[in-house]
């Protein structure tokens, strides 16, 4: 039997096992929008905005760990895209897009509504594809799926002509998927990972160094087996968070720019780095030529890019974490005697105990104090997704967790806007989760039009904004480095003379039918997270905090490690 | 340092552009890049020169053998190769100068494509060092105009 181009992509959504897209409709996909409508197995989420529905995609994705989806229409639906694609990329996460094209004849045509959509994409994108032919949408398709959750995870872009959506053909359900330039090595070489693991056990001060990869191979069981039984210290990259339970003692905080003290002294005194999906992003190195002077480095990732490029891997082994960590453990098995790395430990347990993560538990309402409130009335139990600035590195520090995919966050583009519709996203993958979007009151406007989302759906998220009324995280850049100079950061009123501040974020959540709550003092915080916790729907908290809180400790850009700004 | 490296890659829109946009975002610097049909019709290859030393050389191949596009790359640092460069050259001749012109394009032994009553266009194949020699004796005369199809390379011997 024939079906049309958009019934095909519904078909192979469904093949691929995909039960949720998130998009908005526009001339160039009617045509899919109009199939969507007798579809029962895929539910769509209409969302307020393209770059909402490409979060709330990549929110579902870190949270369930399969292939988000989202769908736009041609130029402004594709290029609002743009920057959640980029978000996802850099992350690593697993998502296909599909976006409507203007008539194949028109294509380059300068028509309405028409972008380049493949060219503006191809940087944001593992891969992308202009479809030209009905025909091959069945084989495009579980091209993009298997790059897309294969290998490093990533972005694949489908751009497809509304007439090629509405051209019919036969349906090939079974389409050769390979890419003959495309084959990522998943189990690594067994010789290079013996030589890892023999210099593993050769060394005196390892440090396990976490990240990413850990997630979203699903290799935290492994880890966790592997460090516990090493009994070696282990840090964990903000990507990397929930890979190892964070409330264990081997477990000593993450490193870098606002990471612990003792995990960047560990960085700077280890004898060996263990690095598992991890990438020596800047804000973990600081200066690299500075960095983990008396290491040797051992690192696995699947994306041989990522090996040596920053810092030089002393062995590296090119595989999936997973099968790589299996591969040790069984391994280590045959091993009677490993080191003892009681001493080393305590050396870095002097540091933490010297240097904890700390905030002033005063009278004044303080953002870590609503964090930390949060993560105690929910015993450590939900899912946090953040915006991007100071709460976010907040969030890190004061809540714990103690499995993977709880802890979702925008780590490497740093994309404000991302909080609330990757919560949404987050909770239509595990609504029997709590979900709480821990967030800045200048991030949260930035995809504020996504409450409409979550009212219409029934989507239930706690959205906890930490309202200091500045663009935190620049503020204290401009207070620390640039002589307490504040441009551009503040958000309430220019005029000294007042406070004010707009919008008022509890008519805000009223506005759109949900429930608002003003929090000013520190005494009503208890009874405000319990009442949203015990609410159906979503709720908006405006935590009324202090207005110039520093994060802490951190590390002055481009400086070493070791030169740490900690609170005085 | 200049590296020459040969990527395969898919015979289709949007590679080309894929590639270039790698080397632009990671800000290597490309000092040739060419692509032409192979014995297979659905393969391209692209001869690409790099500016870099052993570090950037290495991610430079990481990165083309990450892109899906990207069927084999070949890298000739540690192996012997052939490398040719192909030019045109139009110089101005008047009749009084031809002699002396054609004396110098038979000493690299170019071709002379097309002559005319002031001009005379010139064909060299060679290695570079080889071309840059000939440019320089052209040079004087007045060169009008000057194009070269960039680096093609292969390895030597039955590999």
């Amino acid at each position: 039997m024939k079906l049309r181009g958009a019934e095909i992509i519904l078909k192979c959504l469904e093949r691929e096992g995909v039960d949720t897209v998130f998009g908005i409709p526009g001339g160039s996909v009617i045509p899919l929008f109009d199939a969507l409508h007798d579809n029962k197995k895929i539910k769509l989420f209409l969302t307020r905005h393209e770059q909402g529905a490409a979060h709330m995609a990549d929110g579902y994705a870190r949270a369930s760990g399969k292939t988000g989806v989202c769908i736009a229409t041609s130029g402004p639906g594709a290029t609002n895209l743009v920057t959640g694609l980029a978000t996802a990329l850099l992350d690593s996460v697993p998502m296909v897009a599909v976006t409507g094209q203007v008539v194949s004849h028109l294509v380059g045509n300068d028509a309405f509504q028409e972008a380049d959509t493949t060219g503006i994409t191809r940087p944001v994108t593992k891969q992308n594809y202009l479809v030209t032919d009905v025909r091959d949408i069945s084989k495009t398709m579980a091209q993009a799926f298997y790059l897309a959750r294969s290998g490093r995870p990533g972005t694949v872009l489908i751009d497809v002509p509304s007439d090629i959506q509405k051209a019919e053909c036969e349906y090939d359900p079974k389409p050769d998927s390979s890419i003959r330039g495309y084959k990522p090595s998943k189990d690594g070489n067994p010789r290079q990972i013996k030589t890892a693991l023999n210099a593993l056990l050769s060394s005196k001060k390892l440090l396990v160094y976490a990240g990413g990869g850990v997630i979203s191979s699903g290799a935290a069981k492994e880890l966790t087996d592997f460090v516990r039984k090493l009994n070696a210290p282990v840090t964990l990259t903000l990507m990397g968070i929930g890979g190892f339970p964070g409330t264990d003692e081997l477990f000593i905080g993450m490193p870098g720019m606002h990471g612990t003290q003792a995990a960047n002294y560990a960085f700077q005194n280890c004898d060996m780095v263990f690095a598992v999906g991890a990438r020596f992003d800047d804000r973990v190195t600081g200066k690299v030529s500075a960095f983990a002077p008396h290491a040797k480095i051992v690192q696995v990732d699947i994306d041989p890019t990522s090996i040596s490029k920053n810092v030089t891997a002393d062995i590296p082994v090119v595989g999936d974490c997973k099968s790589v960590l299996r591969q040790m453990l069984i391994l280590l098995g045959g091993i009677q005697k490993t080191p003892d790395y009681t001493s080393w430990r305590k050396d870095i347990a002097v540091v933490s105990k010297k240097h904890p993560l700390c905030y002033k538990d005063d009278a004044v309402l303080r953002p870590q104090y609503v964090i930390d409130r949060f993560y105690q009335i929910t015993k450590g139990k939900a899912l946090v997704v953040t915006e991007v600035g100071q709460h976010q590195m907040w969030a890190e520090q004061f809540y714990k967790f103690d499995n993977p995919r709880r802890f979702i966050t925008s780590g490497g583009l740093g994309t404000m806007g991302y909080g609330l519709p990757g919560a949404i996203g987050a909770k239509r993958a595990c609504p029997d989760m709590e979900v709480i979007d821990i967030a800045g009151d200048g991030s949260t406007q930035m995809n504020i039009q996504e409450l409409a989302t979550a009212k219409v759906y029934g989507i239930k998220v706690i959205v906890a904004i930490l309202n200091n009324s500045y663009l935190g995280m620049v503020r204290q850049w401009q207070e620390l480095f640039y002589k307490k100079r504040y441009s551009g950061v503040l958000l309430g009123s220019q005029s000294s003379k007042d406070q004010k501040y707009w919008p008022d974020f509890k008519l805000v959540g009223e506005a759109y039918g949900l429930k608002g709550m003003r929090i000013e003092h520190k005494k009503d915080v208890d009874a405000a997270i319990k009442e949203a916790l015990a609410f159906k729907e979503t709720v908006v908290m405006d935590f009324q905090v202090a207005k110039e809180e520093n994060v802490f400790p951190i590390v002055p850009g481009g400086a070493s490690i070791d030169q740490i700004i900690d609170m005085s | 340092m200049k590296h020459t490296i040969a990527a395969m890659v898919e015979n289709k829109p949007g590679v080309l552009a894929r590639i270039s946009g790698l080397f632009s975002a990671r800000a290597f610097n490309i000092m040739s890049l060419t692509v032409g049909e192979t014995e297979v019709s659905d393969v391209s290859r692209m001869t690409i020169v790099v500016k870099g030393d052993d570090k950037i050389l290495e991610q430079v191949g990481k990165q083309l053998n990450k892109l899906p596009d990207v069927i084999k790359v070949i890298d000739f640092k540690n192996e012997e190769f052939i490398d040719r460069d192909l030019m045109l050259v139009k110089v101005n001749a008047s009749k009084a100068l031809r002699g002396e012109i054609i004396e110098i394009a038979n000493i690299f032994r170019a071709n002379i494509l097309d002559v005319s009553a002031d001009t005379m266009t010139i064909e060299l194949t060679g290695r570079e060092t080889k071309l840059e020699g000939a440019i320089r004796l052209l040079r004087p005369y007045g060169i009008k105009e000057m194009v070269r199809a960039g680096v093609v390379a292969m390895s030597r011997g039955r590999k």
